[in-house]
């Protein structure tokens, strides 16, 4: 007796190709829409700002009349921001995952550590702003300044460094853990000589997306009291210093049309950065990808 | 030095009866006393008892789960590695039990290298693989680090087919050719001891010959103890044998006399095809 009867099957084939075709629309349509959000996004910032983009805008500092107003503070201020933030980050984030995957019993210690890293991932990036207002401004009397800021972004990005790195890490293949200890390795130089050159594409490609992140976030440094207006370059981590997304943030508030149109040009000026750093990591992760 | 009276020896009784090689039997390896393991609840060694002999090929068969890749693992203590994992017992290599806490596995495992199952050369040159365990120990002189590179690779059979091309990724070269590179690798530390854990099973017929002739070269001077599905390889290869059943040992004997005539309705059984 037959379970298959291949006359059935041909006739409902018809309907099965229909359906298969059906969902292949929607998805694609799921795609499209938010394709075309951005392409929107896209055309109104650069329609709006490309007019007032210029070389002057680069080097001028913020200003009243919005056909003077530049975005030199705040361009050297992020960068200021992010020397701080990817050393402070990088370092604590890599050597967490390490720890977490190579060095920590698998207990319920661990399992709990785990848990709370994954969940912070998730928690509003306000909340980071109190906090680093609470412990670097306050108690350690770092006042509004660079330290503060890049130490408040650290801890807002970490979880997600720290996540992708242990990612990272878990994907190289255990044989190559077996063969180096086979041989006598101790565990830091299998970490230092195996793992961390299998894994270091992973890691900075995970490093890169966060600190793209940090370089757009505005709530906390708006909590920990970094200024909008600021006339001159910081000189020092000990300075104070203001960022992109503060100056955009602070542009698109005021009342005059003007200012839109300069926001919106600070918006390009700021994707622009992001896009580039988004590229070096698409760049770092097709020149390092190994295959095993 | 022992290791070449040993070898002299061995060289001497090759041709010889199996009784005469048996009398000038030479020194045990590893004599293994009442070990026991535990993967968390589950028994997998039970009272395993091996005497393991110098410059001789011990196969170990039997069928999957019987625990012959965890006693081969045990040797090296590669097993501590998986999570849970308890012994008792006493494996003693070259007079010192494995188990001492004043016994570091680094030590342990340089001085017993091991080939896996999966050829798994390191994403690196073939060179840096090599030289891979000589830099963990401290060597940094290019002109010893090339020597060792080049008596590695020929001890393994290799040198030819790839001295050309040491700077090439190892993973640039066929399936068999890289096992054959893992065992220059473990060679390169200069080990007393190789583990090898079915290094054949993911190669093809050639290729698993050739390493099959290599391992009859190896055990002139080193010691070797083979895991192996295959029994048709453990009688070629091996000299003596050690049948393992449910994590016991059930019979262990020349490798002659296990295939000719075992003592054990369950080797016999096995050995034949009728399980396993």
């Amino acid at each position: 007796m037959r379970y298959i009867e291949h006359d059935i099957v041909v006739k409902r084939m018809n309907g099965r190709n229909v359906v298969n075709k059906l969902f292949k629309s929607i998805f694609l349509l799921a795609t499209l829409s938010a394709l075309l959000a951005l392409v929107i996004l896209l055309y109104q910032i650069v329609s709006q700002g490309a007019s007032h983009l210029s070389i002057d805008f680069l080097t001028n500092f913020a200003s009243r009349f919005p056909a003077e107003a530049g975005i030199k503070a705040a361009l050297v201020g992020s960068i200021w921001l992010m020397l701080v933030v990817a050393p402070t980050s990088i370092i604590l984030g890599v050597g967490s995952a390490i720890y977490l995957e190579e060095y920590a019993g698998k207990n319920r210690i661990t399992t709990f550590i785990q848990m709370n890293i994954s969940n912070l991932a998730g928690v509003p990036s306000v909340v980071f702003g109190l906090l680093g207002l609470t412990i670097f401004v306050r108690a350690l009397a770092l006042g509004n300044s660079i330290l503060a800021a890049g130490f408040t972004m650290s801890l807002l990005i970490l979880p997600v460094i720290i996540v992708a790195s242990q990612e990272a890490i878990r994907s190289v293949p255990g044989e190559l853990r077996d063969a180096s200890y086979g041989m006598g390795a101790t565990k830091w130089q299998t970490i230092v000589r195996i793992i961390l050159p299998a894994a270091i594409p992973g890691i900075l490609t995970g490093s890169i997306l966060a600190l793209s992140r940090a370089i757009g976030e505005t709530a906390p440094l708006i909590v920990v009291g970094v200024p909008v207006i600021i006339q001159f370059l910081p000189e020092g981590v000990m300075d104070t210093f203001t960022a992109l997304p503060m100056q955009i943030y602070d542009w698109s508030s005021r009342p005059q049309q003007e200012f839109q149109q300069v926001a919106a040009a600070g918006i390009i000026v700021l994707m622009s950065v992001l896009l580039l750093m988004n590229s070096v990591a698409v760049f770092i992760r097709n020149k390092f990808e190994k295959r095993y | 030095m022992s290791t070449t009276q040993a070898i002299n020896n061995r060289s001497k009784t090759a041709g010889l009866e199996q009784e005469s090689s048996q009398a000038t039997s030479t020194s045990s390896v590893y004599d293994t006393k009442q070990l026991n393991l535990w993967y968390g609840d589950n028994h997998a060694l039970k009272n395993i008892d091996l005497d393991i002999k110098q410059n001789e090929v011990t196969a170990i068969i039997g069928p999957s789960g019987c625990g012959k890749s965890t006693y081969l693992k045990t040797l090296n203590r590669m097993v501590e590695l998986v999570p849970n994992v308890k012994t008792s017992g006493q494996i003693m290599y070259r007079g010192r039990n494995i188990f001492d806490k004043d016994y570091s596995v680094e030590e342990l495992r340089t001085r017993v290298g091991m080939v896996f199952q999966k050829p798994n050369p390191f994403p690196k040159s073939i060179y840096d693989n090599i030289a891979y365990g000589p830099r963990i120990h401290g060597i940094k002189n290019k002109k010893i680090l090339d020597e060792i590179v080049e008596k590695s690779l020929r001890g393994a059979a290799i040198w030819d087919e790839v001295k050309d091309r040491l700077n090439e990724n190892a993973y640039s070269i066929s399936g068999g050719q890289q096992q054959r590179i893992c065992i220059a690798r473990a060679l390169a530390i200069e080990p007393d001891v190789i583990l090898m854990d079915e290094p054949t099973s993911a190669l093809d017929p050639i290729s698993t010959l050739k390493i099959e002739e290599l391992v009859q070269e190896l055990k002139k001077d080193y010691s070797i103890i083979i895991v192996t599905h295959n029994m048709q390889q453990a009688a070629r290869i091996s000299d003596k044998t050690a049948f393992f059943l449910n994590g016991e040992v059930i019979e262990y004997d020349n490798t002659d006399t296990i295939f000719s005539n075992p003592s054990d309705k369950r080797t016999e059984d096995y050995i034949s095809g009728r399980f396993g």
